[in-house]
């Protein structure tokens, strides 16, 4: 009886890691194909691969360059991002006042919001400002979209710093800055660097914005993709390809991070 | 001008005055008690003097100097705090020298400044670990190890033994009386408990409702308490405070002298039981909640006293004190 329970709970385990990966999985493979067995009836499992794909993609657009938007936009928005938030959630996790809680709520209440709500006003400012198709519009604009998350992360992240040690750090001569480099850093490493790595996802991610605000300059890996769905029809292949060179890095810093990603959102859970 | 000195401090929390007014002057050297019950303003007032909480109103001087509106990290002042609050990621030597660090002092100095004071705490085999491989006890040795190596011009205490069991709490209390006669740095410190404050202190501060009911030696606290409050509040058991008018005969058995209404005191240790028919007043060995008039008496010997059993009691001589209604001091005989 146990041993069948357990063998159901392991299937289902299965079934559902499955049913998450397989578009993964699928995409990988279509990469690998030409156009023609990307769109094969019934769709083939097996196939000789071939790089055609990848070739066609770094011939037809300029992979590089929007990896390079990609690479920026995302680390100098999630740096900047740091910045910010950083003392934001500072002053809420060790000052508080009866309006933090408030403030906090109305920061996250802005992520209800759909994007496309805030579409024009912000595209009419971009323009205005001259900065349509440039990098420091998407930075700006990542670093805003991303700051509520960061600001209740490092938040959470602090508030489990007793404040005491901050008070003895007063006493014993540290400035501000002292406070935040010798005892805060150190003790909320892992929720500093969970906080940057995913808004690092985010923002390498992101694509409403890289497609409404950007094209051809400063336009990211997310924009390229969706260059591949153009009037012409959909080229799966092509399109897989891109996909995943897109991924490629982010997935890698993931997987390299993921520990530390892991430690840092269950930091408070631990302790 | 004393060495430390407060004028008219106050705190307000929205509407309520939390500290309401306090003057005090602590001289060089002095070991000084805040003592009162949980929420008298005793760990505010010791929070407005490190600078981490603002003072709203009025002065504060330190050698000299107004430091009222001086950043805690500029007031040379050592804190150990109630929670030891050590950096969790330092070892114990980087603990005490994180100040010393921070003022850029050379690396043989701190060295031989830690070696020193863990010399003094004990904890010299200890200065590699971190702080969670130490028991309360030793924590709260860092704590006060972090203070000395500063050697700063006041030392505060924020209820340092309340973390710690009763036998290291009694042990402790010993070592920090032992560290100020050694060391005669200026320290003030903060406690609940009115034994400590009698023990440590050259004087005691006692405080309720934001506000200083009495100053002194703990002496003077207990044998000329200025007030009812401060009566009862020092001193275990409690001082008896009777009503004057509840029981007549007491007036006459304590002689006391002074206005007829209010409230007479008398420590239990003034309370003598004599055999039953004898002595100034007759009274039942208690529980006795139906009489009108309950005292503690204290006895060093032995007795085979039952509850229940008639007793008579006598009051030393010249050892009581009286309060008006408002509980004031009006007149007291007591020695000292």
């Amino acid at each position: 009886m146990k041993h069948l329970a357990l063998l159901v709970r392991t299937v289902a385990a299965w079934l559902v890691t499955l049913l998450l990966v397989f578009p993964l999985i699928w995409l990988v493979l279509t990469a690998f194909k030409t156009e023609l067995q990307a769109i094969a009836v019934p769709p083939q499992l097996f196939f000789t691969p071939t790089l055609e794909s990848f070739r066609e993609v770094n011939l037809r657009s300029d992979y590089l360059h929007h990896a390079a938007n990609s690479v920026i936009t995302s680390f100098v928005s999630t740096l900047l991002g740091l910045a910010i938030a950083a003392p934001a959630a500072y002053s809420m996790a060790f000052f508080r006042t009866r309006r933090t809680r408030d403030i906090l709520m109305w920061m996250l209440s802005t992520k209800m919001m759909p994007a496309v709500g805030a579409l024009v006003p912000v595209y009419v400012m971009a323009q205005t400002a001259g900065l349509l198709d440039s990098r420091t519009a998407l930075i700006v604009v990542f670093t805003l979209s991303n700051l509520p998350i960061m600001v209740w992360m490092l938040y959470s992240g602090f508030k489990d710093i007793p404040p005491d040690i901050l008070e003895a750090a007063r006493m014993d001569g540290a400035s501000i800055w002292g406070e935040f480099t010798q005892v805060i850093r150190p003790l909320a490493m892992g929720t500093l660097a969970s906080t940057g790595l995913l808004c690092l996802v985010l923002a390498w991610n992101e694509a409403f914005w890289s497609l409404n605000l950007s094209s051809a300059k400063a336009g990211t890996l997310a924009a390229l993709i969706a260059s591949y769905s153009s009037p012409e029809g959909l080229f799966w292949a092509k399109l897989s390809a891109a996909s995943l060179m897109a991924i490629a890095p982010i997935v890698v810093v993931g997987w390299f991070s993921q520990k530390q990603l892991v430690q840092g959102l269950t930091f408070g859970a631990v302790k | 001008m004393s060495f430390l000195e407060l004028r008219g401090v106050e705190k307000h929390f929205g509407s309520l005055k939390a500290i309401k007014g306090i003057d005090l002057a602590v001289e060089k050297g002095e070991f000084v008690v805040f003592v009162g019950p949980s929420g008298c303003g005793k760990s505010t007032l010791l929070r407005m003097i490190a600078g981490l909480t603002e003072i709203d109103r009025g002065v504060l001087f330190l050698d000299g100097r107004d430091i009222t509106r001086l950043a805690s990290s500029k007031r040379d002042l050592a804190m150990v705090f109630q929670s030891y609050a050590l950096y969790p990621h330092m070892s114990v030597a980087d603990n005490m020298s994180f100040a010393l660090r921070l003022a850029n002092v050379d690396k043989t100095t701190i060295r031989e400044k830690v070696r020193r004071a863990a010399e003094i705490l004990n904890l010299t085999q200890y200065l590699e670990r971190t702080p969670k491989e130490l028991s309360g006890g030793q924590r709260q040795r860092v704590a006060i190890g972090r203070a000395i190596v500063r050697a700063p011009k006041v030392f505060l205490f924020d209820e340092p033994l309340s973390n710690l069991d009763a036998a290291l709490r009694g042990q402790t209390r010993v070592e920090i009386a032992k560290l100020h006669r050694e060391l005669g740095a200026t320290t003030i410190y903060v406690t609940h408990d009115q034994v400590e404050a009698m023990t440590l202190a050259d004087r005691v501060v006692v405080l309720r409702d934001g506000s200083i009911e009495q100053v002194g030696s703990p002496l003077e606290l207990y044998d000329h308490p200025a007030n009812q409050f401060v009566a009862q509040f020092i001193g275990t058991p409690q001082m008896n405070i009777v009503d004057s008018t509840a029981l007549p005969a007491l007036r006459d058995a304590a002689g006391v002298t002074g206005p007829a209404d209010g409230f007479i005191g008398v420590r239990p240790e003034s309370v003598l039981v004599r055999p039953a028919g004898r002595g100034r007043l007759a009274g039942r060995v208690g529980p006795a909640s139906e009489r009108p008039v309950q005292i503690v008496a204290r006895q060093n010997e032995r007795t085979d006293l039952q509850p229940g059993d008639a007793v008579g009691l006598d009051i030393v001589p010249a050892s009581f004190h009286l309060f008006d209604r408002q509980g004031q001091l009006v007149s007291g005989s007591a020695r000292g």
